[in-house]
């Protein structure tokens, strides 16, 4: 995409004076300072692992200082908007950069996933180290397969749409890289810091206070650089898909500033407290917790249906006003769902009505959302048939609506009762993560990658294995999750006749045993399909460049 | 002009769009997190409950280091077999200095919140030296380094200071003899473990990893695991003055 554009600078601009951009000057002095900033802090650092950080942060922002000079020489002088043909001069490379940085964080993710399920069935795999310990691993997990993988696929999708529906080349000129490499930079902090026991130990907000400001600010940015893209637009409308992009970045970002707000110890240390406690800090927490589900897992992936469902079946969008109410619907709805994650606590019985009353009516937008995704395909659903891609999409949602059907049940009070601090979270939590989450993200990563590279895929078998060895993976995965959580909470509830509990909590441990290794062999059947994917992305990206016209209409005409 | 029409506002003004979103977005968290910082019976009133000694509060850091939380609750339910399995359900009041909390989620292992004083010191150090050794079947890591480690005390006044900050009632002397304490409260029962006392009322304090030549990382979480849940005086309680 550059060259193109460099290609047709040098036509039109070649008498263009060259100088240095007043966002390149600001970012090399801010940069330089931090630099120097961390490397103080290293040097003060309190602990060892804090002090890695604060050299990892210091070469970064050396790295960057570097990175914006090298291209302000190989630079042209100008950055047009548009081609010689009026189409628009879309800045595809940040996009490029987070679609693989998705592939290779869900690899990561996913053998971490199978590492620690390996642990659960056989502890000595622990290896009693403490950075191989279950406990620093499970966020790394957790955190690589949502906020990395899932992050950087939200990140590539959006800022490749918002271009596309506004027809509009995305704002700015360094920030959105600094989005894509900020917010991996992000993601390396965070990783590592589990590793090395720095952590908040909140659930899904595990980065400490630094990395946190670091997150905030690429946040910032991204949302600048997504809102000034439809600011710029030509078409008058937003696109659906943009409504579902902006609330989960604008509500993303609420949510972090909230659930993180904590007073670091010192500047020195890599450890904050956090500054809501106990009760309060549980509601803040898992209001936090279930909007990441809500607005990053959902919203964010909902927007990826409403793009790349259409565009792969060649349909519109089944109905324009079922996405305006379950639009609406979801994001009032899914706030108030947090308490159910705390029925039976010391959290005041009110708020756990409230939880589970909404929690309840979050069923409707969510199925209205499925319908939309699902009835698209209306007087296409032959494409099924011959098209890998588009069925990975379609089951996604088929997931979609299996997983928030099941959320609400489990919301109810009584059945909670069973179900909390059981296997069948987890196992909920992964059919919609591997079965909605990951499979939408597949099918629109095996779109991108032929249309960004202007390539053909290298082969829609290897597709189709990818996503019978997967599926395979997960139906594993959730079965065993469901026979192990609903078998562990009846064992923790049962009575003798006598009157007595009748087992011991190490027996309902015991009885784990063949279930962790079920979902451990389901998680290597995942893995082994996403590896298959990446065998076939990376064949498509090495073929020579596409002529088929089939693919060359989706992108703009080159000059 | 009908409503779908109106829409059209927020399809073509992405400032309003925004301004919707936010407005919706914030019903919710406003209605279920605010009342739980005024409503006076958010927080049971109890006897007993005192901020975490500066060992037992180094013991708590390195449980959340350690993300015990994501195999352990603390939050044992009003449910009739939990309350048979663990003890009394927990109170809102028992968690009310911790920050962050640490309920938790999942029970791949038992719930902590009231696991203090139902094992010997002993028990617990072998206990996280090598699971396996006296639960045959457990799927817990071993922790060998905390009884190796030596305890990082440089920050602990700093630490208590924020979190008096945050509302923690440690006052000025507590916060000036926190070195002092954390070596009174690892070192086996001595007179002065009462001038410990008469700031943590209650608090124990032994040589609780066994090892007397210096205070380890097994020392200040074994304190922690032994206080756990014991300090509300459940005697006194009365549960019918605080229904909600």
């Amino acid at each position: 995409m550059s060259a193109r554009g460099n290609r047709v600078q040098g036509q039109n601009n070649v008498l263009a004076e060259k100088s240095l951009g007043g966002n390149e000057l600001a970012a090399i002095i801010v940069f330089s300072l931090l630099g120097f900033a961390w490397i103080c802090i290293a040097a003060l650092a309190t602990t060892s692992e804090y002090s890695f950080h604060a050299f990892l942060l210091a070469a970064a922002s050396v790295a960057t200082v570097f990175a914006v000079g090298n291209r302000y020489f190989a630079r042209d002088a100008y950055t047009p908007q548009e081609l010689p043909d009026g189409k628009p001069n879309y800045n595809m490379g940040p996009v490029k950069f987070a679609t693989i940085a998705a592939v290779f964080w869900g690899i990561a993710g996913f053998l971490v996933g199978v590492v620690i399920a390996a642990q659960l069935a056989f502890p000595v795999l622990n290896f009693d180290t403490a950075w191989l310990s279950f406990g620093r691993l499970r966020p790394l997990h957790t955190s690589a397969v949502i906020f990395a993988f899932g992050g950087n696929a939200l990140i590539a999708t959006s800022l490749y749409v918002v271009q596309r529906t506004c027809r509009a080349r995305l704002a700015g000129d360094l920030s959105p890289w600094f989005v894509v490499l900020g917010y991996n930079v992000f993601i390396v902090i965070a990783g590592t810091g589990y590793l090395l026991g720095i952590t908040q130990s909140k659930e899904y907000a595990e980065p400490e206070w630094y990395a946190d400001l670091l997150l905030t600010v690429v946040w910032v940015v991204y949302f600048l650089v997504f809102l000034g893209t439809i600011l710029k637009r030509k078409e008058p409308h937003i696109f659906v898909a943009n409504w579902f992009y902006l609330a989960f970045i604008v509500t993303i970002a609420v949510l972090h500033l909230g659930n993180n707000a904590s007073i670091p110890v010192s500047l020195a240390s890599s450890k904050s407290y956090i500054v809501w406690s106990g009760v309060q800090d549980a509601m803040v927490q898992w209001w936090y917790g279930h909007n990441a589900v809500g607005f990053f897992l959902t919203a964010g992936f909902l927007a990826i249906m409403y793009y790349f469902v259409p565009k792969r079946a060649d349909r519109p969008i089944y109905s324009y006003r079922l996405s305006i109410i379950h639009f609406w619907a979801l994001i009032f709805l899914y706030v108030w769902a947090g308490p159910h994650h705390l029925h039976y606590t010391a959290l005041p019985d009110w708020a756990q009505t409230l939880g589970m009353t909404f929690s309840i009516m979050l069923w409707m937008p969510s199925w209205g959302g499925m319908i939309n995704g699902l009835m698209t395909l209306s007087g296409a659903w032959d494409k099924l048939r011959t098209d890998p891609v588009l069925r990975m999409m379609v089951v996604a949602v088929a997931f979609y609506g299996m997983s928030t059907f099941e959320g609400p049940v489990m919301s109810i009070k009584a059945v909670n009762s069973l179900s909390h601090y059981t296997d069948w979270t987890i196992g909920h939590v992964h059919s919609g993560a591997l079965g909605w989450v990951a499979y939408i993200s597949f099918g629109a990563i095996y779109c991108l990658v032929p249309w960004l590279w202007n390539r053909e895929l290298y082969s829609n078998r290897l597709v189709n294995w990818h996503f019978w060895i997967s599926t395979l993976g997960i139906v594993l995965y959730i079965t065993a999750m469901w026979v192990s959580g609903i078998l562990q909470g009846l064992m923790w509830r049962a009575y003798t006749t006598l009157g007595f509990l009748e087992y011991s909590f190490i027996e309902s441990v015991e009885a784990m045993h063949p279930f962790y290794v079920i979902r451990m062999l389901g998680g290597v059947l995942f893995l082994a399909g996403a590896l298959l994917m990446v065998v076939n992305l990376w064949l498509t990206i090495r073929a020579p460049e596409s002529d088929n016209a089939a693919i060359l209409q989706l992108q703009p005409k080159t000059a | 002009m009908s409503l779908w029409a109106k829409h059209k506002i927020l399809e073509r003004n992405s400032i309003f769009l925004i301004i919707g979103i936010l407005i919706v977005i914030s019903v919710g968290g406003l209605v279920e997190i605010a009342p739980l910082f005024y409503l006076k019976s958010t927080i049971e009133k109890v006897e007993g409950m005192r901020p975490y000694t500066p060992l037992e509060l180094a013991g708590r850091d390195i449980y959340v280091r350690e993300g015990c939380y994501v195999c352990h609750s603390q939050m044992i339910r009003a449910l009739r077999d939990e309350v048979e399995r663990y003890g009394h359900y927990s109170l809102a009041a028992e968690s009310m200095y911790d920050h962050p909390f640490q309920w938790g989620s999942k029970r791949t292992g038992p719930d902590l919140a009231r696991v203090g004083g139902k094992y010997s010191d002993d028990w617990h150090l072998e206990h996280l030296n090598n699971p396996r050794s006296v639960v045959p079947t457990s799927i817990m890591p071993a922790y060998p380094w905390l009884a190796k480690t030596r305890l990082d005390t440089k920050e602990i006044q700093t630490r208590m200071k924020i979190l008096s900050y945050l509302g923690v009632p440690y006052t000025k002397d507590m916060i000036e003899k926190a070195p002092e304490d954390i070596q009174l409260q690892a070192a086996k029962d001595s007179s002065d473990a009462d001038d410990l006392r008469s700031r943590y009322p209650n608090a124990s304090a032994r040589e609780f990893d066994g090892n007397p030549g210096y205070v380890s990382e097994a020392d200040a979480l074994i304190a922690y695991l032994q206080m756990l849940g014991t300090l509300v005086d459940f005697k006194v309680y009365q549960n019918k003055a605080n229904m909600r």
